[in-house]
């Protein structure tokens, strides 16, 4: 692997990501298709918003099935949440999502990957977007931006677009109230197949319209990010990239939650 | 850590059939689909535009045009294919030149081979692979899948296809191979992820065995 010398030394050796046992502490009902597991994981070494764990699950007769799932929760919170969407034909989101109650354990590892990662010493906006469940890490991102000094929170004002399909699909929905009571965070929903009565928001699949009147401009230099459903990913980026936004300054992030 | 895998009762799973399940690696489902990933926005770099470089440890490169690149002597290959994200495509078939053929190609023009290779891309991303798991009918730069040209989100116009790593080392939107005399970690190989990535050894992320 290395050639470096110093490198086959045990101490400087990477540390392997071990298995975890983690015990669900509590499960939240997000939407009828969502749920979030509350987890007590000891040892959790800490993380970035925007990294993910795998999850490892054996059955009886020795079978095992992993899947990535996005942290939810800021690094400094006690617990770990991931939050699940629950794919009907799915091998590991129905468990997760069906049979787990508090109480019950999972093994899991992580945190894992190093550039769809935000923390508070970024300076500048923060402009997110999410399809449907590709929310998570970017909710790990405002919660961490939450919990950070006002010194932080005033040096990265925050944008959230958020595309769903209807109200009762908007994950965290609750929790958006709060976030927004800061006036350096704007949550703006699109709701592509329904709406509630009265709304007035967005009702449209995210378009360079859209991303015009809501994203802060290329020359406040954001940092993008873009989680959720291959198409959406897909055209936002390339939208961005049209209107003169920086591509690297694009992070993409296609699979995240929604693995079946 | 744990050391007995804890034992999720009522998880029964979903087995590939007998036939396939050998040829999954552990911890991979199989994936019918083709899905995407990518760490930022897809390029689109015209063929007019398009060249593939090799390029030696002394600076000494051979350049081919897109014409002159499908000029060269290429193959089918049908291959299994395992993302890190844990899904796996068995089947798939490629078309494209053997780095092989490009290595002995570039020797012709007095560009020689290093034991390493940092393959780079539109876009900026890299990746390192070592001299080995290039050569000897292991690696293409492919161009079409499955009798189609390559689809920008899975890479088009060229890929690299190192199917026997995991796929993050089949470069997307591959544009030219450099040869390292040392081992040069890429883009994802500094970003948590393991240095080689063999599938059948579970070599996903930094400090896997």
């Amino acid at each position: 692997m290395t050639e470096t010398p110093d490198l086959a030394s045990p101490a400087a050796r990477p540390a392997r990501i071990e298995w975890r046992a983690a015990t669900v502490a509590d499960v939240i009902v997000e939407t009828p298709h969502a749920k979030t597991l509350v987890l007590n994981v000891p040892g959790w070494p800490g993380h970035a918003a925007g990294q993910h764990v795998d999850v490892r699950l054996t059955s009886e007769d020795g079978y095992q099935a992993q899947r990535s799932y996005s942290i939810a929760s800021e690094p400094t919170r006690a617990t770990l949440s991931i939050t699940i969407e629950r794919l009907d034909d799915g091998e590991v989101s129905p468990y997760l999502t069906d049979a787990l109650g508090i109480g019950d354990k999972l093994e899991l590892r992580g945190p894992i990957g190093g550039y769809f990662v935000w923390d508070p010493t970024l300076v500048g906006p923060l402009f997110l977007v999410a399809g449907g469940s590709g929310i998570v890490p970017l909710m790990a991102m405002l919660r961490t931006r939450a919990a950070a000094s006002p010194v932080s929170r005033a040096a990265a004002p925050a944008t959230l677009l958020y595309s769903s399909r209807g109200w009762e699909d908007v994950i965290y929905r609750e929790e958006f109230a709060g976030l927004a009571s800061d006036p350096g965070v704007r949550v703006i929903h699109t709701l592509t197949r329904s709406q509630p009565p009265g709304w007035t928001g967005f009702s449209r699949r995210i378009d360079a319209d859209m991303l015009t009147e809501v994203a802060p401009p290329a020359s406040t230099h954001p940092h993008i990010y873009v989680c959720g459903p291959t198409p959406l990913v897909e055209s936002v980026a390339q939208t961005f990239v049209e209107l003169g936004y920086e591509p690297s300054r694009v992070k993409t992030e296609r699979f995240g939650p929604t693995g079946p | 850590m744990a050391d007995e895998p804890i034992i999720s009762r009522g998880f029964r799973g979903r087995r590939a059939p007998t036939t396939r399940e050998s040829r999954i690696p552990p911890g991979q489902y199989e994936e019918r689909g083709f899905p995407v990933l990518s760490a930022g926005p897809t390029p689109h770099t015209p063929l007019a535009k398009w060249d593939f470089k090799l390029r030696g440890v002394d600076g000494a490169t051979v350049t081919w045009t897109w014409d002159e690149f499908n000029a060269l002597p290429h193959e089918t290959v049908t291959r299994d294919i395992h993302c890190v994200t844990k899904w796996s495509k068995l089947d798939t078939v490629w078309d494209g030149v053997s780095v092989d053929t490009l290595i002995a190609e570039a020797a012709k023009q007095g560009v020689a081979t290093a034991p390493f290779i940092v393959a780079f891309s539109d876009g900026g991303y890299t990746t390192n692979l070592p001299l080995e798991d290039v050569t000897g009918g292991k690696a293409w730069v492919a161009f079409s899948y499955d009798g189609k040209p390559l689809h920008p989100e899975h890479g088009g116009p060229a890929r690299l296809l190192v199917p026997h790593l995991y796929f993050w080392k089949s470069a997307k939107w591959v544009r030219g191979i450099q040869f390292t005399a040392h081992n040069e970690p890429g883009f994802w190989e500094v970003n948590g992820y393991h240095d080689r990535g063999d599938p059948w050894r579970e070599q996903r992320y930094t400090g896997d065995p």
